[in-house]
């Protein structure tokens, strides 16, 4: 049972240089061939915009500057509701139910992990309201929120204001989502971690609260401001209520004065808005990365 | 017997089908050392993790101070407040300095004073040759230098059991020495210990009492005199053999 010698130790010389074409793409000629892709596809993207036939109008539509200006600053004596209250309106949504959010998703992934006896219809109860709130489409719940707390004729919970049930709706929603993000991140610690903390005596939930939790906290934050990201965005869902958020504000000047422009200011906000934060999770998890990589070397 | 400190009678341990422990019993006595040698699979392992209620037993008794473990009434977390237990991966908490590493039982599960701990951790670690190092995270430190803190994270609680892990086996051979020199210096002072090991050597140094284990049976016990020179049984002749 002998192996062939050459199979084992060929006699070949391999031939260890890039082929001519992948050379092009290396080095200071991979950025001029970067910087020449890039031009293009800008190219592409205006040309449609100029040359198209119905160019002209898109671009007035959508990008003249006079009613970009107007939609934003408003117009009280024609009625012109203006973007940036509405944004406003937007910011004090997404801030106080991100804070709630924290805090409820936080209790109801610690709920559903618990281990006391006690707790276990809760846990079901928990279970149950993270099924159906992952499930269920924002639009329907804030529909829901909003339509059907004020029909109960409930006292003051039946007269808040329209952007207060965005609140609500928004904070049940994405309390479902980020109640997960903790649970994963919970679970994300190793189980030695737990093994050694309860070998030293400590309770179930001081094992959670002193060595669990923190460690979890670590690895959920860029989740969680993925989340947050989908949060500031979907607060324009509820100007299907008609609260005057930004969306709402854009589309009251589009259907006045024939024109969009107030849409792409309204989107430029967003962005503005969004844009920061993305590229601040995007750092957090490429030092978590760097960070993970230099412990397990 | 009133120094006994813990004893394991016909103990048997199923994962699902898989039989883990075959009906052991032992016995620790007070100041004793016992060592459990064995191949990967033996036992070992879940035999120490029964001893303190990281596992629960299918048959048989475990008396820990002369008291039933198997008693409904027994509260763990007590049990593992007076039994210490250090770990191959050494498990030390990575989002705390090596200081609060050491004080975290005492002080959440004891409820001992801050102060007073803080003293202690801090003499403890001097002993380790580390009490410079205790305001960092355990990732400054080396994997010996680990396993040591981890060794001294236990004694904090002032255990009256300790129970040790493979404690080395994670380790860089060229750090075990440092890890086995601290076991010895704690077996000369009378600390009553469990150990799974691989390093022979080591058990017929500090055990007075070597146990074979073998597909979760216990094959053989005896001083390391007899375990080593004169094995009586195939198996236990065999293991040793190939571990030489």
């Amino acid at each position: 049972m002998s192996l062939d010698p050459d199979v084992i130790a060929s006699e070949e010389t391999p031939y260890l240089f890039a082929s001519k074409r992948s050379r092009l793409l290396v080095g200071r000629r991979g950025v001029v061939a970067s910087s020449i892709s890039t031009l293009v596809i800008l190219g592409i993207i205006i040309a449609v915009l100029f040359a198209a036939p119905g160019g002209a109008t898109f671009r007035y539509y959508f990008f003249d500057p006079h009613s970009m200006w107007v939609s934003w600053v408003g117009n009280p004596k024609l009625g012109i509701e203006a973007i940036r209250s509405g944004l406003l309106t937007n910011i004090w949504m997404f801030l106080v139910s991100e804070v709630l959010v924290l805090f409820i998703g936080l209790a109801l992934a610690w709920t559903r992990m618990s281990h006391s006896p006690v707790l276990l219809p809760f846990r079901i109860l928990v279970t149950a309201y993270t099924d159906i709130f992952r499930g269920i489409p924002l639009l329907l719940v804030v529909f829901i929120v909003g339509y059907g707390l004020p029909s109960l004729q409930f006292g003051f919970v039946s007269k808040l204001s329209l952007a207060t049930y965005g609140v609500i709706a928004l904070t049940l929603t994405y309390s479902a989502y980020v109640a997960e993000v903790f649970r994963a991140g919970i679970l994300s610690v190793p189980n030695g971690q737990l093994l050694a903390a309860r070998s030293l005596g400590l309770t179930h939930a001081s094992t959670m609260r002193r060595v669990t939790l923190p460690q979890a906290i670590r690895t959920v934050i860029p989740p969680l401001l993925n989340d947050f990201i989908s949060l500031q965005k979907d607060t324009a869902l509820v100007s299907t209520l008609g609260a005057v958020e930004a969306t709402r504000a854009a589309q009251i000047f589009e259907s006045t004065n024939f024109n969009g422009s107030g849409l792409v200011v309204a989107s430029l906000f967003f962005l503005a808005l969004t844009i920061p934060m993305t590229r601040f999770t995007d750092r957090l998890m490429a030092r978590d990365r760097a960070r993970r990589l230099a412990v397990a070397s | 017997m009133s120094d006994v400190v813990l004893e394991l009678d016909a103990v048997v341990k199923r994962f699902g089908e898989n039989v883990v422990l075959r009906g052991i019993s032992l016995q620790l006595h007070r100041h004793e050392v016992v060592c459990l040698i064995g191949a990967s699979g033996s036992g070992k392992s879940t035999l120490l993790r029964c001893a303190n209620l990281l596992e629960t037993i299918d048959d048989g008794t475990i008396t820990l101070f002369g008291q039933s473990l198997m008693d409904p009434r027994i509260d763990p977390d007590l049990v593992r407040r007076h039994v210490g237990m250090v770990f191959q991966s050494f498990n030390l908490f990575p989002h705390l300095s090596v200081l609060d590493n050491v004080m975290l039982g005492p002080v959440r599960a004891q409820k001992r004073k801050g102060p007073e701990v803080r003293e202690e951790a801090l003499s403890l670690l001097a002993r380790i040759g580390l009490r410079d190092r205790a305001d960092e995270y355990p990732d400054r430190l080396s994997g010996g230098q680990q396993q040591r803190v981890a060794i001294v994270r236990s004694l904090a609680m002032r255990p009256s059991l300790l129970l040790l892990d493979e404690v080395t086996s994670a380790l860089d051979p060229t750090l075990v020495g440092e890890v086995l020199d601290l076991l010895t210096d704690l077996a000369r002072h009378g600390t009553t210990m469990l150990i799974a090991t691989h390093e022979m050597n080591f058990a017929k140094d500090v055990a007075h009492q070597v146990v074979y284990l073998d597909k979760g049976v216990l094959v053989e016990k005896g001083t390391p005199e007899e375990m080593f020179s004169n094995p009586k049984h195939e198996s236990t002749r065999n293991f040793l053999e190939r571990v030489r």
